[in-house]
């Protein structure tokens, strides 16, 4: 059985993975996939946070997965943005590459 | 109705002066026709207040902010501003029917009747407020009102520039009289005269601080009266037309100083030093005075220093600690000055304007009344007996005898100085053969001139007598003196007259040459350059301070940190999105990081 620290370890490389996905990685729609694994990283997180916390009524306390949900739906509301704006920009430009995109440096 | 009585003597002017300006501006014959009835009126009222009891007058609550000021706008009728009050209208009302005649042709003949009927408002304000503030505003609409008359003719430059030398040079000796007033409200938290007069103990408690304030309240009669340092203003004001200089500068204006000193009497004489700064201010612009009038060659500039020298009469009579000689002078000086000046227009209007002294000559045949007239006047000023100026005069000479024997030897040769430059003026204008164009073909002035020339000449002969004077005013005694006086006096005065005619008789130009005297002691060069230094380092400082802490520390300053901020913030603007994440993100560390642990 895997225990909370397992959880958070999982967690913890998703988040890793992701961040260096956006640090690294030049093509937007490769960054905006990473943003999302970074947002699931923390997800994952705070289930595993609602999991282990059992209260004295022997329920898990279920507030930080109600507080998932919410972030999914925003999430998707963020993705759809996200991508209709990825998409105007080629549209402009025909590049998805951000090293192209610098028209406000000074 | 009779509290009301000297407030329409007051408004009247002003009234005549609003309705000319608003409403009969474009026809000038009405505007001469109110102000001239305004003034007459006046004049009537005046004589009814002045026979009638005293009666408390109407008073109104202007500023109260009790215990600390109070200003109320109230009239005094004592026996001082009942004399100055006839005076005042009396003279005003004969300079406002000269001026019917003198300024027939002008075109701006409605401004210059709305200017008089103001100077009058102005000038009967200082004489019948009862407190410091209420004086000390009609005071400044005086020095407006005397601007506007001055500089009435202002297309030409030399007019223009003498009214704002009048106006200027006044402010200086407000700014002192002004600060005189807060000294006095500040001890005795007080302004109106009656109520300082009676907390005198207050001031005389400490004699420097009384000094100080009652030589910055003289201050303002020096401005006004014209008296050494500040007399400059007055020969220039010459500019304007002339019954505005009979009026301004025999009658009421400069006599408006000594009036103040009068009033505030029991302020002045209780300082010693005070008293002494006046007395040799007053010796001092009567003999220099004199002495520049020697030399002058226009005819209004004599009469303007001869002016100067009589008022420093007055002031030094007022040094002397006697009010009482220093208004019986004021009131015999107003009557012959003002015929003097009157006498003067008369000659210049029929000259076409011509002042200069040496283009005239041989006008005694020609213009009868006017020098008949003149004569009157000029016996008066330089106090032959048994005019009036020999009464007013002995009366001060008396009194410095009596207490400085170094004043009353300047005080005699200034009656020498007055009575050799007067027979100067008259032996030149008057004898001889004409000297110029005009003077051949002068003819008498229209009776609407001479008729007040008439008038003036009564009082200039009679009011020294006891009789006339007595009626009005307190003539003062000379006790001590004797004869002694007198004669001194009169002989000062006979060698003055015997010295002019031996040097100005049947002259085509002046014998006698001190540049000194001609270029008044170079006083105006001097101020010139004071002014000019002055101003010159004034500007210096000023053009420092804004190039340097203005522009280069406000301005410069705050532009220059903008700008050296946005260059050095501008390399973090690199236009990469990852570097922009990854300082967003060092961002979030910090914050977590204060937040956690901080």
């Amino acid at each position: 059985m895997a225990n909370l620290g397992d959880y958070l370890l999982v967690s913890g490389l998703l988040f890793t993975i992701g961040f260096a996905g956006v640090m690294l990685r030049r093509n937007i729609i490769i960054i905006f996939m990473s943003l999302e694994l970074m947002l699931n990283a923390a997800n994952l997180s705070l289930v595993a946070f609602s999991r282990y916390r059992v209260g004295t009524d022997g329920f898990p306390n279920y507030n930080a997965q109600v507080f998932v949900f919410f972030i999914i739906t925003v999430a998707a509301a963020e993705v759809a943005v996200g991508l209709a704006i990825i998409v105007a920009l080629y549209r402009a430009r025909q590049t998805t590459h951000v090293e192209d995109i610098s028209s406000l440096k000074f | 109705m009779s509290s009301l009585l000297p407030w329409s003597v007051l408004l009247l002017p002003l009234i005549s002066a609003a309705g000319i300006v608003l409403i009969t501006r474009r026809w000038p014959a009405i505007s001469a026709f109110v102000s001239v009835g305004s003034a007459v009126i006046g004049f009537a009222c005046s004589c009814a207040i002045f026979v009638s009891p005293p009666a408390a007058t109407a008073e109104f609550t202007w500023i109260d902010l009790r215990p600390l000021l109070y200003v109320p706008l109230g009239l005094i009728l004592d026996d001082l501003s009942k004399m100055m009050l006839l005076l005042v209208t009396g003279v005003g009302a004969l300079i406002h029917i000269y001026s019917l005649g003198y300024m027939r042709d002008d075109a701006g003949k409605s401004r210059y009747f709305a200017s008089l009927s103001l100077f009058m408002f102005s000038m009967l304000g200082i004489v019948l407020a009862n407190n410091f503030v209420m004086m000390f505003i009609f005071w400044e609409l005086v020095g407006l009102s005397s601007y506007l008359l001055i500089g009435h003719w202002f297309e030409r430059d030399s007019a223009a520039e003498a009214a704002k030398k009048a106006f200027l040079t006044n402010r200086i000796g407000d700014f002192g009289f002004m600060l005189g007033i807060l000294m006095i409200w500040a001890s005795t938290g007080s302004v109106l005269f009656q109520e300082v007069a009676s907390q005198m103990g207050r001031i005389t408690a400490h004699p420097g601080y009384l000094s100080v304030a009652a030589l910055l309240i003289f201050c303002g009669a020096v401005g006004k009266s014209a008296q050494f340092p500040l007399h400059v203003w007055l020969p220039d004001a010459m500019e304007g037309p002339t019954p505005i200089s009979a009026l301004i500068h025999a009658a009421t204006m400069v006599a408006a100083g000594v009036y103040m000193l009068v009033r505030v009497a029991f302020l002045v004489q209780a300082s010693p030093q005070a008293l002494t700064v006046i007395a040799w201010i007053g010796t001092i612009t009567a003999v220099m005075a004199g002495l520049i009038a020697t030399q002058q060659n226009d005819i209004k500039r004599i009469l303007a220093y001869s002016t100067l020298s009589q008022l420093g009469y007055m002031v030094m009579a007022v040094g002397l600690a006697s009010g009482e000689a220093a208004m019986f002078h004021l009131f015999t000086h107003a009557f012959f000055k003002a015929l003097l000046f009157l006498g003067a227009g008369a000659i210049i209007v029929m000259l076409h304007h011509e002042q200069n002294i040496w283009k005239m000559g041989g006008l005694a045949r020609k213009l009868r009344v006017t020098f008949f007239t003149f004569l009157i006047g000029t016996l008066a000023l330089i106090g032959c007996p048994p005019f009036s100026g020999f009464f007013s005069k002995d009366a001060i000479l008396a009194l410095a005898f009596e207490k400085n024997t170094a004043i009353f030897a300047l005080a005699l040769f200034t009656a020498f100085l007055t009575a050799f430059y007067m027979l100067r003026l008259v032996l030149v204008v008057f004898f001889g053969k004409p000297r110029s164009e005009n003077a051949e073909h002068g003819k008498e002035a229209p009776f609407v001139m001479t008729g007040p020339l008439l008038v003036l000449a009564v009082p200039a002969f009679l009011a020294g007598f006891g009789f006339f004077a007595r009626t009005f005013l307190h003539v003062p005694h000379a006790e001590g003196a004797g004869h002694l006086v007198p004669i001194l006096a009169t002989g000062a005065m006979l060698v003055g007259v015997a010295l002019a005619v031996l040097l100005y008789r049947k002259r085509e130009s002046d014998p006698i040459d001190f540049a000194i005297f001609r270029r008044r002691f170079y006083l105006d060069e001097f101020y010139a350059w004071l002014i000019g230094i002055t101003q010159e380092l004034l500007a210096k400082i000023a053009a420092f301070f804004d190039r340097w802490i203005i522009d280069a520390g406000g301005v410069g300053g705050a532009s220059g940190a903008t700008w050296g901020v946005g260059s050095l913030l501008r390399f973090l603007q690199v236009g990469n999105l990852q570097a922009y994440a990854f300082l967003f993100g060092l961002g979030i560390v910090g914050l977590i990081y204060f937040t956690v642990f901080g």
